[in-house]
């Protein structure tokens, strides 16, 4: 690695957790990941039936929370909980001076299903039906109120919202605040919690969804000749990071570094990306720069790309502008998991710290016919075997916003 | 629905431990005339719109905003169910 006076801090990593369509924890996750599964299926309720796009990743909730613990929270805010219960306890449930203790959870839509269902029972029933929790279920930073209230942070709890990137600034956000000093702890991710027909009748509307409902596992299929779209997913990703000097302290096992981040915006269009990938790779250079290494220290990419035939190519474009002739191995989440919004960032930035742990880098599933425009070494048909210290994780959202972060052994 | 006028106190005592069970998850046996349903039931002010709502619900009475401040106690609420439901 190439060491350099501008690196700033990194913090440590010491704790995971996340509820993803490949299973209800991490262990389910990386097995999936490893084993090249797909957590897509075809929605067959009569509500989805007049749907031009009817495919989804989903989780499984089923007796993960009490019954009524459950009913004043959205189902965004459920997945959350879980994802962060399972980080806390990951982390060794950290003793923290709660003054010290941050929570930083992003999600794209919020509390959509709830805004929904109560829409139709005020339709129905009047306004003195509306649930009196219809607000906080239906807040974007609910998620981030409920992991908060979960662990007793008082430190600031705050919810970056950024749709696709949401999860990724949620760790930069993060990482500033262990940086300056504002917390020890901060338990950062991300979550979503939107298949519901009305969301994906609008992305629909954009022609951002894969139509191949005839192979819903194939669907998702990133940089391939043959992509057609992302397929809508839900779950949540929770990282605990701490500073390096409070981890040694309490001599918590550390997984890995966030080393880095960087944030950088398109200017371009507001869903649209930048054909040329500009502020994508000022962000991947800024990420870099931050963590106080170069490109060439670049040993595996996550990628955003979310198997859309514009924005998996804007996204090549700015590996190759950021990083010149290097070509780390690339791999995309989103091919196993579908696309998670708001909560994506935070679980593909756990999926490369799985790969930085044990050193195999996932293959993206459904890459048959690698797109003659994306140069990139793409990872195919089988995991590879490759150590290596630094991994690089991309996201970027409607909007234009560009969040890349750099993470290490 | 059922009928509050010919309900026994019994009777509605064990349907506002109904309405709480499911609201709140609270056990039918705290569920006493006594009981406070902020100090003792751990009822928040959101949950107790929910707890009036079902109870409007199930009994077919109104309690408006203005008498919820007097309800401090499950026999509180029993007494304002019986006697609306009288009148």
């Amino acid at each position: 690695m190439t060491a350099s006076a501008a690196a700033r801090e990194a913090v440590a990593v010491t704790g995971l957790g996340a509820i993803t369509p490949l299973g209800p924890d991490v262990a389910a996750f990386e097995e999936g990941l490893l084993n090249g599964r797909s957590g897509v299926h075809l929605l067959d309720g009569p509500e989805f039936a007049d749907l031009p796009a009817r495919l989804a990743a989903t989780v499984d909730l089923t007796g993960r929370l009490e019954r009524v613990e459950a009913r004043t929270l959205d189902r965004v805010q459920q997945v959350a909980l879980v994802a962060a219960r399972e980080a806390w306890a990951h982390a060794g449930t950290p003793e923290v001076d709660p003054e010290r203790l941050a929570v930083v959870v992003g999600s794209g839509i919020g509390g959509a299903l709830t805004i929904l269902s109560q829409d139709a029972v005020l339709r129905e029933k009047g306004p003195r039906r509306v649930s009196p929790h219809l607000v906080p279920m239906l807040m974007p930073n609910g998620p981030a109120a409920t992991v908060g209230l979960e662990i007793g942070a008082r430190a600031g709890v705050h919810c970056p919202v950024s749709a696709c990137a949401s999860g990724a600034e949620a760790l930069a956000y993060a990482l500033d605040l262990l940086r300056s000093g504002r917390a020890d702890v901060v338990v950062a991710g991300g979550a979503e919690a939107c298949v519901h027909p009305l969301p994906l009748a609008g992305f629909a509307q954009m022609r951002a969804l894969s139509t191949r409902h005839d192979e819903p596992e194939a669907a998702s299929r990133p940089y391939d000749k043959g992509r057609d779209g992302f397929v809508l997913g839900e779950g949540s990703g929770i990282l605990v990071l701490e500073t390096e000097a409070h981890a040694a302290a309490r001599g918590a096992r550390v997984h890995a570094r966030l080393a880095g981040a960087g944030l950088a915006s398109d200017a371009h269009h507001v869903t649209a990306p930048d054909p040329s990938g500009a502020g994508a790779a000022r962000s991947i250079a800024a990420a870099l720069r931050d963590a106080g290494l170069g490109p060439e220290d670049v040993g595996h990419i996550n990628a955003h790309a979310t198997s859309t035939p514009l924005g998996d190519l804007a996204e090549a474009r700015a590996f190759a502008t950021a990083l010149g002739s290097h070509r780390p191995p690339v791999t995309a989440t989103k091919s196993n998991t579908g696309h998670l919004l708001g909560a994506a960032g935070a679980v593909e930035a756990i999926a490369a710290v799985l790969a930085l742990r044990s050193g195999v880098v996932p293959a993206i599933r459904n890459l048959d016919d690698l797109d003659d425009e994306a140069d990139v070494d793409a990872v195919r048909t089988v995991a590879r075997q490759h150590p290596h210290e630094v991994a690089l994780s991309t996201s970027f959202g409607f909007g234009g916003h560009d969040i890349s972060l750099v993470l290490t052994t | 629905m059922s009928n509050a006028a010919t309900a026994t106190r019994t009777e509605l005592l064990a349907g506002i431990a109904e309405v709480l069970e499911e609201v709140a998850g609270t056990p039918a046996d705290k569920v006493l005339p006594e009981a406070a349903f902020d100090a003792d039931l751990d009822i928040d002010s959101l949950t107790m719109v929910e707890v009036v709502v079902a109870c409007e619900e199930k009994w077919d009475v109104r309690i408006p905003d203005e008498a919820l401040e007097s309800l401090r106690t499950v026999g509180d609420a029993l007494d304002y169910i019986s006697s609306e439901a009288a009148k």
